[in-house]
């Protein structure tokens, strides 16, 4: 990075460490925080979208319908969920390598489960053997989002449930004296109107998803967690930055980017009711009304 | 009778009882089962201890929180918002790495009249280093709810106590910390099962599972590994954390029963379980 940087033995400690925190592989570090921001700019609205079509579904008229949306939300609860992570992580790629072995290769007459092994013709490998290496950990990458998407989405799909019951009854009666559809009832009042209910247990799950991107590094992402224990390891004199263990140190920077990280978070929530408050049948929103008042 | 074989091998091998090496080939139901099951001590160990440590202290750091001098109020503070504001993970991994960095010497105390030679890389093996995190971890997120709680408890109540000539000590035992306790106890039952879920967490950060002694999903993650099949194993620890999870229902909606046996059988607050995510 710096000039001064070609002999690191020579240096005194401030430069050394500007040199240190410079070098290719913390510049790698510095990146990986960009996938956890990814993680999270990728997962939280397809976590919504699924929450959304959950609690839609489990509100239907039509009976399977509504069991299947009810069975997807009640499905994590009572079961740990770095279990869901690590299961259908393995489920997935089965389901997807499985599923192109069945199109592809329709004269494959061996067992697909032989024993311990999970073969599936060569046409089917997913990736494909020779595909580059940003393939492979793009692939990877999708499959942890999907993960993360199906079970943050049954716990937001379990929120939007709660919150659209919290409507008032008499504001859904009111459009149907209108004259509205059941579809125009749910589009144009309940829908609008959910959203200050859903957002305590909506921004929970957010600080919940916050707080579980460190899992991804269980799901082999190399992740900050794993960037962390990688450069923190003791380096011997035959490397160019010597250094004893400092694993902990790089633990503790991610404990700090954590708690800011939430910090923030929390700040933005404070603001986001607010505003969702305005014009709100609830003791807030009666607040914002006075004060403008 | 294999599974009664089964039982034998395998049934406290999360303890280092029983064959020391787990089954390679022609893994059986059975020996899933149990492994798993036997993997469930753990779990409950660590949930059971740092549950009942985690009780006393949060009560502690949520009065604290509530004092209105700021040398008390604010480690209290600062403390509920580390351990509640950073992954239970990440927390693992850095106490994980404070233990092993720790000197290694011993220390020599007494309990109960026996003599235990405790030494300092105790920290870093899971029975004791990761029930201390979980312990923290618990204290921080019961303290939260318990502060939360002794901010609603009514004010009449208070004054009646006041009017009844009650004060200190005397009025926190009599009258604050039961009505909190019936106003929190419901959140804490959450927060109890959500411990336990966390406890899975255990083998999986940094702290290594010694000559394979691990909890029940290291040994799901073990078979899920060896047979390439994740929909036997992972099942199975699912529904031995569903049923863990009805136990702990049962015990906490029996004391729920009991701190609320002075109310009216209609006014009764019924237990509403809504378990919560990874923290």
């Amino acid at each position: 990075m710096f000039e001064f940087c070609t002999d690191p033995s020579t240096l005194d400690t401030f430069r050394w460490f500007s040199c240190y925190l410079t070098n290719g592989a913390h510049v790698l570090f510095y990146q990986s925080f960009l996938t956890v921001f990814a993680l999270l700019a990728v997962t939280a609205p397809t976590a919504l979208a699924f929450g959304f079509a959950a609690a839609s579904a489990s509100r239907s008229h039509i009976l399977p319908v509504s069991w299947l949306g009810k069975l997807y939300t009640a499905m994590v609860r009572g079961v740990p969920d770095i279990v869901f992570f690590l299961f259908f992580i393995l489920v997935l790629d089965q389901a997807i390598e499985y599923t192109r072995h069945v199109i592809a290769c329709p004269d494959w007459t061996e067992d697909v489960r032989q024993g311990a092994n999970f073969l599936v013709c060569p046409e089917a490998r997913t990736p494909s053997g020779n595909a580059a290496q940003w393939v492979h950990e793009i692939y990877g990458f999708a499959l942890a989002v999907f993960t993360y998407a199906i079970v943050f989405g049954a716990f937001c799909g379990n929120v939007l449930f709660g919150a659209m019951r919290a409507v008032p009854r008499a504001q859904l009666e009111t459009a149907e004296a209108y004259g509205m559809a059941r579809r125009q009832v749910f589009w144009r009042v309940l829908v609008p109107q959910m959203w200050i209910y859903a957002l305590p247990g909506l921004s929970n799950i957010w600080m919940i998803l916050i707080k579980a991107t460190p899992l991804l590094f269980l799901l082999g992402i190399e992740d900050i967690v794993y960037w962390a224990r990688e450069l923190g390891g003791s380096r011997t004199s035959a490397y160019q930055y010597p250094h004893p263990d400092w694993r902990f140190w790089y633990f503790l920077g991610l404990l700090v980017f954590y708690l800011a990280f939430t910090r923030v978070s929390e700040i933005v929530l404070a603001r986001l009711t607010a505003r969702l408050s305005h014009g709100q049948a609830t003791a807030a929103g009666e607040e914002l009304r006075r004060a403008a008042a | 009778m294999i599974c009664a074989e089964a039982l034998q091998h395998y049934g406290l091998r999360s303890l280092g009882i029983g064959e020391r090496l787990l089954p390679r080939e022609d893994i059986t139901l059975c020996e899933q089962v149990v492994l798993i099951g036997s993997g469930m001590i753990w779990n409950v160990y660590f949930g059971v201890l740092a549950l009942a440590f985690g009780f006393v202290f949060a009560v502690a750091l949520a009065v604290a929180k509530t004092q209105r001098a700021r040398l008390v109020r604010k480690p209290a503070e600062w403390f509920i918002f580390v351990f509640r504001g950073s992954p239970l993970f990440i927390q693992f991994f850095m106490a994980y790495e404070a233990f092993v960095m720790l000197p290694r010497v011993g220390v020599e105390f007494t309990v109960l009249g026996v003599e235990i030679a405790a030494e300092t890389r105790w920290f870093a093996r899971a029975w004791l280093g990761a029930l201390i995190v979980l312990f923290l971890n618990t204290s921080a997120y019961a303290a939260e709810i318990f502060y939360g709680a002794l901010r609603s408890v009514p004010k009449g109540d208070l004054e009646a106590a006041d009017a009844y000539g009650l004060s200190g000590w005397g009025k926190f035992r009599r009258i604050t910390f039961p009505t909190t306790m019936r106003l929190a106890w419901p959140a804490y039952t959450n927060e109890a099962i959500f411990l336990f879920h966390a406890t899975a967490l255990v083998f999986f950060s940094s702290f290594p599972a010694f000559q394979q002694r691990g909890d029940a999903l290291y040994y799901a993650n073990y078979f899920a590994d060896r047979t390439f099949n994740p929909f036997v194993p992972y099942p199975i620890v699912a529904i031995y954390f569903v049923l863990l999870t009805l136990v702990i229902i049962g015990v906490f909606g029996a004391i729920n029963t009991r701190l609320n046996r002075h109310l009216p059988a209609e006014r009764r607050q019924r237990l509403r379980i809504r378990p919560q995510v990874i923290r």
